[in-house]
């Protein structure tokens, strides 16, 4: 249905929609998040539940610890490399379609432990990140605005065609291979699938 | 409405089926969704019994020391006869002698196995 005559519909009280529009909009407004806190970030995390900052405006106040139940993960705070391996494991078990927000700057880059041996310098090597949230930690309304981001890429995932989301297409993994501790690093260090950091062409 | 009147029991009736179209019909669209458009994607992490970051290791089948019982049995029996030793120690002054070699019969059996289970060596730990 054309634009055009969609809204001369809607001036004469009749509204239409989409099987598509409506399924993303029910879904954009009920995102389980996993309760899933790893350092400081996932006391802004709580923050951001609670009274104040008030998350359950978004239809995101149900914190599910199984990842069974659960639509989104928060990677709240520095993933260590003995923790990273949990995380891709409950990133796997948790059903399509999910998502991850990684807040701040250890889950995003390893932040002002980069430098450390055993900590991940993103969580983003290993499993695909759909908002990146700077911050040290990000306040309550960073993460709200990450939320918001989120529903605004779940609303305009199409259902069908070329580059429909990973839960729609039956080629597209779903679970990511969880890494092993090696003898000095975790064993890949990264999945090549997943991780394509921006190149920048220094000589151009 | 007539019917409704003559059997009581369709109303019964209506309301089970009801009830059950209630519960199916969501779970049937859901079925038809998922195999119309999003794909079955199990693996070994999801299809996982536990649901956690750490796989389970070792076994639930962990076997405890059988002799403990020995131990147990023998705490309980003494445990026991002290309830009965107190109040016969309250009343010891104003007791008849009847009861008094009642109470040392009780007695004499009970250190008698005390005895009994200390040979057969239940009061070492092995």
């Amino acid at each position: 249905m054309d634009e055009g005559l969609r809204s001369e519909l809607s001036k004469q009280g009749v509204f239409t929609t989409t099987l598509e529009e409506i399924y993303n909009w029910g879904r954009k407004n009920s995102i389980w998040p996993l309760s899933f806190g790893l350092a400081c970030c996932a006391i802004e995390m709580m923050a951001t539940t609670m009274a104040r900052y008030d998350l359950a405006r978004f239809g995101a106040e149900i914190f599910r610890p199984s990842p069974r139940q659960a639509d989104l993960m928060i990677v709240a705070g520095t993933v260590t490399k003995k923790m990273a391996p949990q995380v891709v494991r409950l990133f796997n078990q948790m059903p399509e379609p999910k998502y991850v927000i990684a807040m701040g700057a250890c889950a995003i880059s390893g932040g002002p432990f980069k430098q450390g041996y055993n900590v991940l310098k993103g969580i983003d090597r290993y499993i695909p990140v759909d908002v990146h949230i700077p911050g040290c930690p990000p306040r309550p309304e960073a993460l709200i605005h990450a939320f918001m981001t989120l529903q605004k890429k779940i609303d305009e995932q199409k259902l069908t065609g070329n580059g429909r989301p990973r839960h729609v297409d039956p080629d597209a993994p779903s679970e990511f291979p969880v890494p092993q501790f090696g003898e000095h690093d975790l064993v890949p260090p990264k999945n090549p699938d997943v991780w394509k950091p921006p190149t920048l062409n220094r000589y151009a | 409405m007539n019917a409704a009147v003559d059997n009581p029991a369709l109303l019964v009736v209506v309301f089970a089926i009801a009830a059950v179209l209630f519960a199916l019909v969501p779970l049937g669209l859901a079925r038809f969704w998922s195999s119309k458009f999003s794909p079955l994607k199990p693996g070994p992490d999801k299809n996982a019994t536990y649901e956690c970051g750490v796989e389970s290791k070792g076994d639930a089948w962990v076997q405890f020391k059988s002799e403990y019982y020995l131990s147990a049995i023998v705490f309980l029996i003494f445990d026991v006869e002290t309830i009965f030793l107190l109040p016969f120690a309250v009343a010891f002054a104003g007791l008849p002698a009847g009861a008094f070699v009642a109470m040392m019969i009780f007695l004499v059996l009970l250190v008698e196995g005390l005895i009994w289970a200390w040979k057969k060596g239940a009061l070492t730990w092995k």
